[in-house]
């Protein structure tokens, strides 16, 4: 397997790869190491998981992260109530020993994503937005993939899940996991990727209005935005004028106008982008 | 494209130790790279075709682990594999004790008229966190650069590390009054407690606690270094310094032209070495200050990660701005919108007849929580009592 591999393996899927992120998706497979996704929001991050395991025909494990979220909603936790049942029903024979079997065991995302007969992908989102205490946990499971519980002793991995982390700059990451882990940046795709990506997605839509949709969107993003539209944003404002029959981007201002919708998610943003802006931006792109 | 790949002597030792020395070049320019990277590269290499393209690509995703690494990361691979840099991995002198003998002498020599070595290879791209505005900047700046240990000694540092720390003392307001949940704490959370005991058929087997969060203040610090502060540097400089040795959680940038994030060149451990990798960030230190766009572009990139509501801003700049000063109030006006305090420090301030007439100070005032006199460590130390009032 080659870099080259990785990418048409993923293009097979719908995910257009830059050369950068195939070679740390080659290295992260084939070294079996963790791989750390930076970039901003909208660029495809969590895409490329979905591509991954598509392509790979595993189960994709995602593990949304968020500020509190501890062992117990990422790890495993016991199943408490049913073990109450168990001692209600067995009476004055209850098994102790039974009641801390796997039987009673909640598997969590991580939990689960070593113990499965096909190394899974396992997508831990935004890993920015958990805790540092939730980071060292992880620096552990991601170092030896072994959980350690201790009513049961540690579980092994049976299998080593591929690892993908992204991240969009909440906070700084702690240098340990940097080190753990790969890493690439994904940036806003260029002009040619981006065409590239919109005729995979959408292979019914016009050449004319794709070129245009792609050449405006990528001088949108020159303009100074607050949140500046991703890949995902611009799929929508292609589908949405598809929807809408524009055949020609300048042609209707008003459509344009209600389009934006798609693009632009804060109110100064579209208080900057006027009719008038839209429309020389459109002009540009046509 | 053969004449300009690097050639290895006769007696090379292998690809291996060629490995391990682009490593040794690539921590010298500040990349944290360990032993088990170095294997890693290794294995990574293994797995490849031996292209260079592939291999850059390699590299690069092996030994960057930051954004910022990663923009420099092809630039360092430039200079060490191809014959384009090899001069700077001997910027770092292995002994200091001469510059120290000859600093205090120069000291005076050079306040005035400043050195002006010129740079001769401006290549590998120290320094780049302007994204496209690095080549214009090296370009158009004047290319003098000077070595900061020059200007600061070690005991300005030590000197400046207690001031530091008591300012970050003073600015914090340390504990919220709020109680929030948590996994230890002082008192016990009763109605999670409850919630929880559901679970256990009533008996309250987990207790779950709360307490007061800790909510520390960052303290985010950008210095002018252009010319008309060189006076100043020597305070200004140590005191930076000292701040991150102070205080984990601060972040510390240069400005003259352009902005550069310093934070992780100063943590070093070493603060001769942290002065010294500073100076080859800061290129074009003592040259023209551009103060507007170098607060706007503090406001649009790393202000959305590293500033927020429990942020001070302190900015030590004596408000002289090649460009119109406009552009200093907007990009203030786009910070304090991101909840922070802003402080400006200004050497001039303490002058009898200051007042703040020029364009770029009088646009900043509005935005200003503080605005205060700092010309000399004794000065910043006397900023405490504001500082607990802010």
């Amino acid at each position: 397997m080659t870099a080259d591999t990785v990418q048409s393996g993923l293009a097979a899927q719908g995910y257009v790869a830059s050369p950068d992120l195939a070679m740390a998706l080659h290295l992260a497979l084939s070294l079996g190491r963790p791989l750390l996704l930076e970039g901003a929001a909208g660029v495809g991050k969590t895409e490329v998981a979905r591509a991954l395991a598509a392509w790979k025909r595993c189960d994709l494990i995602r593990l949304q992260c968020y500020e509190g979220l501890d062992a117990a909603q990422a790890i495993y936790e016991w199943n408490y109530p049913r073990q109450l049942l168990a001692i209600r029903a067995q009476g004055d024979h209850a098994d102790e020993a039974k009641l801390f079997s796997e039987t009673y065991l909640l598997e969590r995302p991580l939990l689960r994503a070593i113990r499965q007969p096909i190394a899974p992908v396992l997508l831990i989102d935004e890993i920015d937005r958990a805790d540092e205490e939730f980071e060292a946990y992880l620096l552990e499971i991601l170092s030896d993939f072994a959980i350690t519980i201790p009513e049961l002793g540690t579980l092994r991995a049976t299998t080593r899940p591929m690892v993908i982390l992204t991240a969009n700059g909440t906070r700084d990451l702690s240098d340990a996991l940097r080190r753990r882990c790969l890493y690439a940046h994904v940036d806003y795709p260029d002009a040619g990727t981006e065409l590239q990506i919109l005729t995979t997605r959408h292979p019914t839509l016009n050449h004319h209005l794709a070129a245009q949709v792609v050449g405006f969107v990528q001088s949108l993003r020159k303009e100074e935005l607050e949140k500046k539209p991703g890949v995902a944003e611009m799929l929508d404002f292609a589908a949405a004028l598809a929807g809408l029959g524009v055949a020609d981007l300048s042609a209707d201002p008003a459509i344009l106008q209600a389009a934006l919708a798609t693009l632009l998610k804060t109110q100064s943003d579209r208080a900057i982008i006027t009719t008038e802006v839209a429309q020389r931006l459109a002009g540009k792109a046509a | 494209m053969r004449g300009a790949v690097t050639r290895f002597a006769a007696r090379d030792p292998g690809p291996a130790a060629r490995i391990a020395g682009f490593m040794g070049h690539l921590r010298a320019n500040g990349f944290r790279l360990g032993i088990a990277e170095t294997e890693t590269a290794l294995a990574a290499l293994a797995t490849t075709d031996c292209s260079e393209p592939a291999t850059r690509r390699a590299l690069k995703s092996v030994c960057c682990g930051s954004a910022e690494d990663w923009a420099r990361f092809d630039a360092v691979f430039d200079s060490f594999w191809r014959n384009g840099g090899r001069v700077r991995t001997k910027a770092v002198p292995s002994n200091t004790t001469p510059a120290k003998a000859t600093r205090e002498a120069e000291g005076q020599a050079t306040s005035g008229a400043g050195r002006t070595d010129a740079s001769d290879s401006q290549k590998d791209g120290e320094a780049d966190t302007g994204g496209e505005g690095r080549l214009i900047a090296t370009r158009v700046a004047n290319l003098r650069r000077r070595d900061l240990r020059e200007v600061v000694s070690a005991d300005d540092i030590r000197l400046a590390e207690t001031v530091a720390r008591r300012l970050g003392a003073a600015l914090r307001d340390r504990r919220s009054r709020r109680v929030k949940a948590a996994a230890k704490g002082a008192r016990i959370d009763l109605r999670r407690t409850l919630r929880a005991s559901l679970s256990t058929g009533g008996e309250p087997f987990r207790l779950k606690r709360r307490r007061r969060p800790d909510r520390p203040v960052r303290i985010a610090a950008l210095v002018d270094v252009s010319g008309s502060m060189q006076p100043y540097a020597r305070p200004f400089l140590a005191f930076l310094a000292g701040l991150m040795r102070a205080d984990a959680a601060a972040d510390a940038y240069l400005f003259h032209t352009r902005l550069v994030r310093v934070t992780e060149a100063l943590r070093d451990e070493d603060p001769f070495r942290a002065l010294n990798r500073i100076s080859l960030l800061a290129d074009g230190f003592g040259g023209g200050s551009r103060i507007g766009a170098a607060l706007q572009h503090f406001a649009t990139t790393h202000a959305r990660t590293h500033v927020d509501g429990r942020t001070v801003v302190m900015i030590l700049s004596d408000g002289y701005d090649s460009a119109p000063g406009t552009d200093i109030g907007t990009a203030l006006g786009r910070l304090s919108k991101r909840g922070c305090r802003i402080l400006w420090l200004n050497p001039l301030k303490g002058w009898r007849d200051y007042a703040p007439v020029a364009s770029g100070m009088a646009a900043a005032l509005p935005h200003l929580d503080l605005f205060a006199p700092a010309a000399t460590l004794d000065d910043l130390a006397a900023l405490e009592t504001e500082l607990a009032r802010l």
